[in-house]
């Protein structure tokens, strides 16, 4: 059996019985074992409920009942979304044994298209960090080579796909948590307009800036997941109405006669020749399919990374204080504190990266720091905006590579936050101004990592994003992971 | 010259659900952490949904203290670790950085004098804190969120008010207001929580919380106001600080937490839009808006000529004078007036006993048509009264078996009278020589009526029968 088909081939084949679901599942678990010892994507694995729904899936689609869309697709989800009666731990010690009550409501909108939840995916702490490597668990490593990072934070959705443990996974985006194990791992990845999916039950890190995304091996695959997922939600007063665009219709448009904006400031210095010389190829390519490239310049950019970091720290000081250890967390008595200190102690389990951004965050917001820091982070987000409004009067798409860098060695940048942060400067961008933008990918490099180019479009037009992402992809050949 | 203002918290306790879940807004008298949800838990991963009544409500109140309303409405944080709050911030609002708040800038007059109000904002109430036992070693603090996300209006007024007194007023006052609007019952307990600040002269400001009523609100500013006073005369500064209300020994107490110093680090809530609200949803919420207690009094003097006095005790009381509302017309509204205000208000003057009440519109004005039609003596309506409160039966039937009909034909009246001549002839003969003792007779007679009898028809048959 062929664990590399893509999420919507096996749609195709689950829902003709041409492969039995249970088998599939039963072979992806395998998969996970033995894999999973290697590259560490998952937290949790939930085999036996996963092998149950898929017997049951098979019966309906044997008994020709109804049947969800998935045709029981085996996924996998970032651990910092909530799933009904499995840990959802934010790979934190704070929430070690955290079982939510309830479903978030993508996790409730796939389960109710029949996708099997075969286990969650690990991530840096809470979603900061950009390398997998901040898990209390452990980090995850990449599949392509174990020796280095797969990206982050959702590096556990971005391998887990790559690797072959699930057709696809949903990750979540603060500032790049989605598009970069995307590019590290060759898988694509999605991070949507805000607003456009609903973040009930995603843990907040940055609440006004992030969103749930998917990732998956193909184009057609994220569409397919988009369409399942987005749209309004009543549990969530940020969500959007999208009228039920179906995003797998017309994916094929190609992306003749379109402008696209080649963004100078993420091409410039500090970029790996690389990555440089597969942006170039990307531009040409898409200028071979009838697209226009220009250069164009968004200079607010050269402050995204500190607007960033200022706006991400300080919402992470007030979405994280609820973590006191007094409703749910670890084993922890209580006998002998008074409540401050209680609080004090139970959060020093924190991790390092964590613990750096609450610290900061508090700093920013602080009586007299507030005008100097945080309400400029919010200038330089509206600058950003205006800028890319510009932008969109004259070109249809935006386009950039979607790491400077390519992946590097696990423990390599662990100890230098600063040019960890600065990684993300390509990245940030989309959350900032909550325009959507994908990271398809590209190529290989010389040394055989991973390379991804990254697309964007203006808000809420995944549709337009996505055939200018399948055309991209159309393009490439990328060597299949060993089976 | 002393001066205090006030922060007044009041629970819109007439929304069915609370500010940001469905879970209900009347948290009182459930099992503890029965009436919570992921949503009012705070637990990772819940988003707080705009309960868009509570805004209208918060607005009504507004507009009612003639506030400012902004186009636009938006919430913030405010960050501080508690046990009573399960996110360890509290959705509330801010107009540090621009007026967000749902009013400001408003005004209530009482007695005569003007008070300002700085601003009015809707926020979610924390949970509960209980402590359980006796000493401090056996002490434990329990924590009920039941009323976790309750919807909660600040009003904040500016230091206007110079006496304990005028602050009393003021809060009856709006207590009667909220409660005419229809957007709290600020008689349930923990509904209306005010706290005090004071200061005398230039001297340092201190708050008073913890005050349980209103009238400890008046002690609580007594004592202070002496506490400080006496401090100036002899020359030492008063410091600025937070105070609470001992019950039991009617002081108040320094408290030695510096919630002074604390800093909110407050942010903009993001996973809360920004509400528009504009002239045009103003202007609806203005229509709902019941007539104000003001217009009410005005209404009953103008069209139905009822003493000042009486009118101010009807139209401040809401249940009362939506009952007058519903009971009279335009014949017998002053005697339903008079019914409502001097023999129901008597019978029913807590909550407790109004909601007890088994009384209907249609009983009052019933009442009020057969008085006036001469039916029934004023007596015998305030029996009939009592009896149509307890059993809420019909007037008629009440009439009928407590034997209330009026008397009033002359000859059962006659009839009465002469037994008791028969009975009282001292008294008669007195009576005759005396005309002045002919209320012992009057008496006599309505006793052995049970009152039914008409009093001026007795009189005139009684003078008649002595003068012959």
């Amino acid at each position: 059996m062929n664990l590399g088909i893509s999420a919507t081939e096996f749609v195709s084949q689950a829902k003709e019985g041409a492969i039995s679901v249970e088998e599939f599942v039963a072979q992806t678990l395998e998969r996970i074992k033995k894999t999973d010892e290697k590259i560490h994507a998952f937290i949790t694995v939930d085999s036996q409920n996963a092998l149950e729904k898929a017997k049951a899936i098979d019966k309906k689609i044997k008994s020709k009942e109804k049947t969800g869309i998935c045709f029981g697709m085996p996924i996998s989800i970032k651990d910092n979304i909530c799933t009904a009666g499995l840990k959802t731990t934010c790979a934190s010690k704070m929430l070690e044994n955290f079982v939510a009550p309830y479903d978030a409501t993508v996790t409730a909108r796939l389960k109710s298209e029949d996708a099997i939840i075969v286990g969650k995916v690990n991530l840096d702490e809470f979603a900061m960090g950009s390398t997998t490597e901040f898990s209390y668990f452990g980090a995850t490593k990449n599949p392509w080579n174990a020796e280095y990072v797969p990206g982050g934070s959702s590096g556990g959705s971005g391998a887990s796909v790559a690797a072959l443990e699930c057709l696809a996974s949903l990750g979540s985006d603060t500032g790049g948590s989605v598009r970069s194990p995307a590019s590290f791992c060759s898988v694509v990845g999605l991070k949507p307009t805000y607003g456009l999916i609903s973040r009930y039950g995603l843990v907040s890190y940055a609440n006004s800036i992030e969103q749930v995304g998917p990732v998956a091996k193909t184009v057609e695959d994220v569409a397919f997941l988009l369409n399942i997922i987005s749209g309004h939600d009543t549990h969530d007063n940020t969500t959007a109405n999208n009228a039920h665009v179906d995003y797998t219709k017309d994916l094929k448009s190609g992306i003749s006669g379109k402008k696209i904006g080649i963004i100078s400031q993420m091409i410039g210095d500090g970029i790996d020749k690389d990555v440089a010389s597969a942006t170039t190829s990307a531009v040409s390519k898409l200028q071979d399919l009838g697209a226009e490239c220009i250069p164009i310049s968004l200079d607010a950019v050269e402050h995204s990374v500190a607007a960033y970091y200022t706006i991400a720290s300080a919402e992470a000081s007030s979405n994280l204080s609820r973590y006191d250890n007094l409703r749910y967390g670890f084993d922890f008595s209580t006998e002998g504190y008074e409540f401050k200190a209680f609080v004090s102690k139970a959060r020093s389990h924190f991790g390092p990266e964590v613990t750096r951004r609450m610290l900061l965050g508090a700093f920013v917001l602080s009586a007299g720091y507030y005008g100097k820091y945080y309400l400029k982070a919010q200038k330089v987000r509206t600058m950003i905006k205006a800028q890319l409004d510009e932008a969109f009067k004259k070109v249809d798409y935006l386009i950039s590579p979607t790491m400077p860098i390519l992946p590097f060695k696990i423990g390599e940048k662990i100890d230098d936050p600063l040019k960890l942060y600065l990684t993300d400067i390509n990245t940030v961008t989309a959350n900032l101004s909550g325009i959507p933008a994908i990271s398809v990918p590209f190529s290989m490099s010389s040394s055989g990592l991973p390379i991804g180019i990254q697309l964007f479009a203006n808000s809420f037009k995944e549709k337009e994003l996505l055939q200018a992402a399948h055309a991209l992809q159309e393009t490439t050949t990328l060597p299949e992971m060993s089976q | 010259m002393t001066r205090i203002g006030l922060e007044i918290h009041c629970q819109l306790t007439k929304l069915a659900s609370k500010l940001f879940c469905s879970c209900k807004a009347e948290y009182r008298n459930l099992e503890p952490n029965s009436n919570i949800c992921p949503v009012c838990a705070g637990l990772p991963g819940s988003l707080p949904m705009l309960n868009k009544k509570a805004v209208e409500k918060a607005a009504m109140i507004s507009l009612a203290l003639g506030c400012k309303i902004p186009e636009k409405i938006g919430f913030f944080r405010k960050n501080y670790f508690y046990p009573d709050l399960p996110k360890n911030f509290q959705i509330t609002q801010y107009n540090a950085y621009g007026p967000t708040s749902i009013g400001s800038d408003g005004k209530m007059e009482i007695e005569g004098k003007e008070i300002r109000i700085r601003r009015i904002q809707l926020e979610e109430d924390p949970g509960r804190l209980v402590y359980e036992g006796t000493s401090e070693k056996t002490m434990i603090t329990l924590v009920d969120y039941n009323r976790a996300g309750t919807p909660l209006v600040e009003i904040v007024t500016e230091p206007d008010f110079e006496t304990p007194k005028q602050v009393r007023v003021f809060l009856n006052v709006l207590a009667d207001l909220v409660e005419n609007i229809g957007v709290s019952d600020p008689y349930l307990e923990g509904a209306m929580r005010v706290d005090g600040n004071i200061s005398e002269g230039d001297g340092n400001r201190v708050e008073i919380k913890n005050v349980g009523s209103f009238s400890d609100v008046e002690k609580a500013l007594h004592f202070e106001i002496t506490r400080q006073q006496s401090l100036v005369e002899r020359g030492i500064t008063v410091l600025a600080e937070t105070r609470h209300w001992d019950e039991a020994r009617r002081i108040t107490v320094s408290s030695r937490s510096k919630e002074e110093e604390q800093d909110y680090r407050y942010l903009p809530e993001a996973d809360i839009p920004i509400v528009l609200i504009g002239n045009q949803s103003i202007e609806q919420i203005k229509t709902q808006m019941p007539e104000s207690i003001v217009a009410r009094k005005e209404r009953y003097i103008t069209k139905y000529g009822m003493p000042a006095q009486v009118a101010t005790v009807l139209s401040s009381d809401k249940f009362y004078s939506d009952l007058f509302d519903k009971s009279h017309n335009e014949k017998n509204a002053k005697e339903v007036s008079n019914i409502i205000t001097t023999d129901l208000m008597g019978f029913a003057d807590t909550r407790e006993k109004k909601l007890e009440l088994k009384i209907t519109p249609k009983h009052i004005s019933d009442l009020a048509d057969s008085i006036l039609a001469n039916k029934l003596t004023r007596n015998s309506g305030k029996l009939a009264l009592q009896e149509m409160v307890k059993t809420g039966k019909a007037l008629v039937d009440v009439i009928s078996s407590l034997d209330l009909g009026h008397v009033s034909d002359a000859g059962s009246i006659e009839k009465i009278i002469d037994e008791v001549f028969k009975e009282e002839e001292k008294a008669v003969a007195e009576a005759k020589q005396n005309p002045d003792t002919i209320n012992y007779l009057v008496g006599k007679v309505m006793r052995k009526t049970k009152g039914k009898a008409d009093p001026a028809t007795t009189l005139d048959i009684l003078r008649k029968k002595l003068s012959s």
